[in-house]
């Protein structure tokens, strides 16, 4: 009854608000009015009934919308505030976060653009007859995805709707405790209270501070949907991020340069990474090593215009300069942890990452205030991951179950030209952890049987598996490198969660003929005698 | 392995004496001698060779009744698996090309398919598999013979060369590992005369126009499959249900895919007689067994995939005394492979009641050499076979289908899990996605162990294989749902699978 009357003169002080047009005052108001509000300083001890909500859920990404749609399946009062700054150049997107808006969706669907020109190739060993000259067209691309985006931003607006989730297209920052302060894309401002927080603002790309960057240069966030061909285009980084952008760049037929500054897929295993840069470096993609820009300059405006780029030598004093129509920064990206007021309710982040530690049940150092997703200390950031840790955090505070997530053994798949899936230990971190006298690894190069025909890349796609000598031979690692490694490695990350040993793995019978099941490494041509046989390092 | 190359160099040693005491002594010639030189008895023979025996392999490819005949490695790599999912390979390609469209692609128009491209490079790489199993068998020492083999008693085998020159060789153990080659339906009047099989389709130099392929096994599905996506006016004539001992919801999925693809069916209908025109054109008569009538149409190609029958006949098995299934004419045989005569043995198609895979053939032919020469006592587990059919839309499962496991349990003792999906691919390419399917069939009991896996879809193969591997290592449903899954792929759907059949909920997956 009391939360009925506190909705009713909430509504009333938003008619306020926006009849009046006095703002400031309003807030002050609703402040002032509520001093019962400011006696709960000490969060956890809520009295019930008492706040607008009971969970606000400040990030409408893949891990934000799976806990807030979750919470209202408990009848719970809740609301999304979710809002996107518009990048350096302006680009912002709908409802849905970086997955769907300028991540694995739209990526994924540019990497198939790019895999269709290979198939276009190959379709001509396979008995196609077109005319010669084929060319992409990267308008028609960008609107057909930019399309399918839109229509999930629609679907995740209506998905909110049913399940009765308020969703405010507004930025969420904490003003007090159980408070936050909603100011929309016009600047109209209105507080709002819950009894508990749910932060997953996720991160943006980094930019790297020299003269030109945020001028001249785009990021992940304006690529998908830019306006033109980027034409020419320097990659900087070698995070997986970059490496997918190149790959596909390239695969559409541009000249795409990356530039490394020193490893590529820092954190993944090391000889995987090595094997992508090798493959795409063979399919035309240059790479300059150990160089990072320092400047960038505008020769010419136009879409896309010319920039120069100046480059240092991370080795010594070598400066080099090159001329691109993009440059495209992929080189880490940022949490946003800093501008959403976490100091006036006393969260901690990690001041050099800006990243949140949490504990095992995603709860940061202030009991009401929950973190899931990128912004996360020590976690994955991956989309299924934030949708995982969502659903399971809201499962326990309203459905009474214990479940936590599970963040060991998360496979991935790094959609580079050649596919790199992976579950469990890289071979660096297992020698690390178990010792190189404990582990055993099993490896094999393969030639899919579709790519005999075209008679391409043999011996490039490569398989490993690491296991633990001393756990039964148990599979700690998996490794693959070739076509549609993400469906293969999805089952494989299943088997290795029920425990899969060598021996298992050995008397499974394989699928012919498919990738899954693996050639001999010694007469590797010989793809029909394949069966899972892996050999030793 | 390390550990394992050395225990084997060490029996290698030991079989070498044993040898030269034999020969003294007129033991037979060979340790052993596989007869048929396909997946199963190449893998049977070149294990055995490892353990450093005198290994032999007879092979010799019968000509089709149209007269094809192929090279070393069995149905698999000739007229099977290999060839099937390259021309598989050629119509996923022209949907490419339909899909690059929509990508951004602009290709010119006309776009067509050259039958003789396609086929004569398909042949070159099965032919160069020929080569690569010959030099094989030549690196591991093993002797092949290009011979037919009929016992002439148990322990003696009489080959005959295409010219009917004899050789005789005598071998301690015997490995029949003979396969199957498709029927025809002799009681049609044409039928042998103007078909043809599987065996003739992938060596055919022309295109085979429009084509009737009769039977709904997953041969003509798949055969009927690709011919329609390379543009060919294709039609498949059934008798009854099709993909018999598949999970039969997953089987109607896949034709009614099949049939918004543009293959015909004709339902119900069991050909009676196919005649020669003038034109050259085949005309087939059938009879409609729903309405009773008879009708007529005229085809370029008419080929039957009404089943396969084990090679038997020319082996002699009567006067050994190995004893055969006299309905399915499949050789009997006992968890360790061996038939009714002690020293002979038989794997792959040949063999009664095992799956027809190249795969199962694969690792049974390698467990034998092993428990036979190796000291292993390991059996082949033929449960939980992963296998995958591969028409347009493709189907891969493990496991028991949905009508096995209720049969088997009771409907009230299993839950069944299931989702239509749709592949992002599929979006911006504007394809239909109503079929693409998965269930997981599961024990309704707490642990709600796996009983089976189907899934429709792209790449069905990639995505069940490690799946198989999970039910192997007695995968749950809780254990399945807290795998995460890789976004964005097909089969994460998989670790997603919340909706039960019984709920009566709508199972389509939306959203992210």
């Amino acid at each position: 009854c009391s939360r009925r009357g506190k909705k009713k003169k909430l509504i009333m002080e938003v008619m306020f608000q926006y009849s009046l047009i006095l703002f400031a005052f309003s807030v002050q108001a609703h402040k002032e009015g509520n001093p019962q509000k400011l006696l709960e300083m000490n969060g956890h001890t809520a009295v019930p009934h008492s706040y607008d909500y009971d969970l606000i859920v400040i990030g409408g990404g893949s891990g934000g919308l799976a806990a807030a749609k979750e919470a209202a399946k408990y009848e719970k009062k809740v609301m999304v505030l979710d809002f996107v700054t518009p990048t350096p150049l302006g680009n912002s997107w709908g409802l849905g976060g970086t997955c769907v808006n300028v991540g694995c969706i739209p990526k994924k669907l540019m990497h198939q653009a790019a895999l269709l020109g290979q198939a276009l190739q190959d379709s001509r060993k396979f008995g196609w007859q077109f005319p010669e000259e084929v060319k992409h067209n990267w308008m028609t691309m960008t609107e057909s995805v930019q399309n399918y985006i839109g229509s999930l931003n629609w679907g995740y607006r209506v998905a909110l709707r049913e399940k009765k989730v308020t969703y405010e297209n507004a930025y969420g920052e904490f003003v007090q405790p159980h408070t936050v302060k909603a100011t929309n894309k016009r600047g109209v401002e209105k507080l709002y209270t819950a009894e508990r927080f749910l932060i997953a603002t996720g991160e943006r790309p980094r930019y790297l501070g020299i003269p030109g960057d945020k001028e001249y240069c785009i990021s992940s966030d304006d690529l998908f949907s830019l306006p033109y061909c980027p034409g020419k285009t320097l990659v900087v980084g070698a995070s997986y991020v970059a490496l997918e952008c190149a790959g596909f760049l390239a695969g559409l037929g541009l000249d795409v340069t990356v530039m490394v500054r020193s490893i590529l897929l820092r954190g993944f295993d090391q000889d995987m990474a090595n094997k992508i840069g090798e493959y795409m470096e063979e399919h035309g993609i240059k790479f300059i090593r150990e160089f990072v820009p320092i400047k960038v300059e505008q020769i010419e405006e136009g879409t896309p215009g010319r920039l120069k780029v100046t480059a240092k030598s991370t080795k010594g004093n070598e400066v080099i300069e090159g001329e691109y129509n993009t440059v495209l920064l992929a080189i880490g990206r940022d949490a946003c942890t800093r501008k959403i007021g976490l100091d006036k309710v006393g969260v901690k982040i990690n001041e050099k990452t800006g990243k949140i530690p949490v504990n095992d049940m995603e709860q940061t150092n202030v009991p009401y205030i929950y973190a899931i997703g990128d912004i996360l200390q020590d976690r994955l950031e991956l989309t299924p991951v934030a949708i995982q840790a969502g659903r399971l955090l809201v499962q326990r505070l309203y459905g009474g179950a214990t479940t936590k997530c599970d963040y060991v053994n998360v496979p991935t798949t790094v959609f580079t030209p050649l596919e790199y899936g992976a579950c469990g230990y890289s071979e660096e971190n297992a020698i690390q952890k178990f010792g190189e006298e404990n582990i055993e690894v099993y490896h094999s190069h393969f030639w899919p049987l579709e790519w005999t025909v075209p008679s391409r890349d043999n011996n490039k796609c490569y398989a490993k598996i690491i296991c633990n000598i001393r756990d039964n031979e148990r599979v700690i690692g998996f490794h693959v490198l070739g076509p549609n490694a993400g469906e293969v490695t999805q089952g494989f990350a299943a088997a290795i969660k029920c425990g899969l040993t060598k021996e298992q793995l050995d008397s499974t019978i394989g699928i012919h003929p498919v990738c899954a099941e693996y050639t001999r490494p010694h007469n590797n041509f010989l793809c029909s005698s394949c069966y899972l046989s892996l050999t030793k390092n | 392995m390390a550990a394992l190359w050395r225990r084997r160099r060490r029996l290698l040693g030991a079989a070498g004496l044993c040898r030269t005491a034999r020969a003294l002594s007129g033991k037979p010639e060979y340790d052993l001698l596989v007869i048929g030189g396909g997946s199963g008895g190449l893998a049977c023979a070149k294990e055995a060779a490892q353990f450093g025996r005198k290994v032999a392999v007879l092979d010799y490819v019968e000509p089709s009744p149209q007269g094809t005949k192929w090279g070393l490695g069995g149905t698999c790599v000739n007229v099977g698996c290999i060839p099937k999912k390259l021309m598989h390979q050629a119509a996923l390609l022209g949907s490419a090309l339909k899909d690059a469209q929509h990508y951004g692609w602009n290709i010119a128009h006309p776009v067509h398919h050259n039958w003789s491209e396609m086929a004569q490079a398909v042949q070159n790489y099965v032919k160069s598999l020929n080569w690569g199993h010959r030099i094989q068998l030549q690196d591991k020492k093993v002797k092949y013979f290009n011979v037919k083999g009929s016992f002439s008693d148990p322990h003696t085998i009489r080959g005959l060369t295409k010219g009917g020159k004899e050789t005789i060789l005598t071998a301690e153990k015997i490995v029949i590992a003979t396969g199957g080659r498709p029927k025809y339906p002799i009681h049609v009047a044409g039928a042998l005369e103007y078909g043809i099989t599987s065996d003739d389709l992938f060596w055919l130099k022309e295109s085979p126009g429009k084509t009737l392929v009769v039977g709904a096994s997953y041969i003509s599905l798949e055969c009927a499959g690709f011919l329609t996506g390379i543009g060919l006016d294709t039609t498949v004539m059934m008798r009854s249900i099709p993909l018999r001992g598949f999970d039969q919801q997953m089987a109607s999925l896949v034709t009614e895919y099949m049939e918004s693809y543009g293959t015909k069916f004709l339902k119900k209908c069991i050909p009676t007689k196919v005649e020669k025109l003038e034109s050259n054109r085949l005309q087939v008569t059938w009879k409609n067994t729903d309405s009773g009538t008879e009708e007529t149409d005229s085809f370029d190609t008419v080929m039957w995939a009404v089943g396969r029958a084990p090679d038997t006949k020319a082996l002699n098995l009567e006067t050994v005394g190995v004893k055969t299934n006299s309905e399915t004419g499949k050789i009997i045989v006992d968890a360790s492979e061996a038939t009714s005569v002690p020293h002979i043995y038989a794997v792959g198609d040949i063999t009664e009641g095992r799956p027809e895979l190249t795969p199962t053939a694969i690792a049974a032919g390698k467990l034998l050499a092993q428990r036979l020469f190796g000291q292993s006592s390991e059996l082949m587990d033929y449960d939980n076979v992963p296998t995958t059919v591969f028409t347009p839309l493709e189907y891969g499962c493990v496991g028991l289908s949905e009508e096995k496991a209720v049969q088997c349990y009771g409907s009230d003792n299993i839950e069944v899990y299931h989702a239509y999906y749709k592949p992002l691919e599929f979006t911006v390419a504007e394809r239909d996605a109503t079929q693409c399917y998965m269930k997981m069939v599961c024990l309704r009991e707490r642990e709600q162990r796996i009983l089976g896996l189907h899934f429709i879809g792209p790449n069905a193969g990639e995505v069940i294989q490690g799946f198989a591997l999970g039910i192997k290592c007695g995968a749950t449903y809780p254990q399945l749902m807290k795998t995460i899954g890789i976004h964005p792929t097909c089969a994460e759907e998989i670790t997603k699978l919340h909706i039960t059949k019984r709920s009566g909920l709508d199972a389509t997956v939306t959203g992210c």
